[in-house]
């Protein structure tokens, strides 16, 4: 299964649902333009929702990294919600749970942005 | 593919297809073999990175290079072995991806999630290109186990 996205506004903050695999090439692909779209449009505050986000690999946590440090350098944020118990452990060995905010209740998440 | 009883072998062209096959082949094998399913995860993935770097890093996509895979029952071990034709890899200029400095880079994990979810990973030159080999105790301990490599 290939990655999908849909956006929604909550609040004034961009909720990104994803669905599938995050992976090389079209996966990673559909991230990154996700983002890029949104910031382009001046939508700063982004939640990547990866409740149904199944696998990821390097390629994936490393297009999670981009979309992070690209949403900071524009001053805005990035949080992740709901992750899967596989996602989760990948950013713990990776110690990419220390880099990112992770949420695991959506109205806390959308509350926690200043 | 080439079969015996115990040993599976498959040679690949170098593209995405490639790597999303060798993860299929490998989730397939782990699970006749009877691996649990975070076990079946480990090795999937392992097999999935090793297969990114023969593609990307080894053969860099060239049509004229292949990757060969193959997957070995030896007593209480599965053996994978993925072999390249590319130009080879200096292990001593992948950087830690766990030091603070690296934290944010967006490449250079492969490695170390292969060493993460393996009992063993081997990566060696050959005259050919580059060969990986992949151990995983069919009863040994889960992820974190000892390494090799050099």
């Amino acid at each position: 299964m290939s990655m999908k996205v849909s956006s929604r506004q909550v609040d004034g903050v961009t909720v990104v649902d994803c669905s599938g695999r995050i992976t090389l090439g079209e996966g990673s692909i559909v991230l990154r333009d996700t983002v890029r779209d949104l910031l382009s449009k001046g939508n700063k505050k982004i939640i990547l929702n990866l409740g149904e986000v199944n696998y990821i690999d390097s390629s994936g946590i490393g297009e999670l990294v981009s979309a992070f440090t690209t949403t900071k350098n524009q001053g805005g944020e990035l949080k992740l919600l709901n992750l899967t118990k596989k996602v989760n452990d990948l950013l713990q060995i990776t110690k990419l749970y220390t880099v990112f905010d992770v949420k695991d209740d959506e109205a806390t998440a959308v509350k926690s942005f200043k | 593919m080439a079969m015996t009883e115990q040993r599976v072998s498959y040679t690949l062209d170098s593209s995405l297809e490639t790597i999303d096959s060798a993860e299929e082949k490998a989730t397939r094998i782990a699970t006749e073999l009877g691996f649990g399913d975070d076990e079946i995860m480990q090795i999937s993935m392992a097999v999935r990175e090793g297969a990114v770097n023969a593609v990307l890093h080894g053969n860099a996509y060239a049509p004229d290079k292949k990757v060969t895979l193959a997957f070995e029952q030896t007593g209480g071990d599965l053996i994978i072995t993925i072999r390249d034709q590319g130009t080879g890899m200096d292990l001593s200029k992948i950087p830690n991806p766990l030091a603070p400095e690296n934290l944010l880079k967006t490449s250079g994990r492969g490695i170390f999630l292969m060493r993460s979810f393996m009992d063993v990973v081997e990566i060696r030159p050959t005259q050919a290109g580059t060969e990986l080999k992949l151990i995983k105790h069919v009863h040994g301990p889960t992820a974190g186990g000892k390494e090799a490599s050099q």
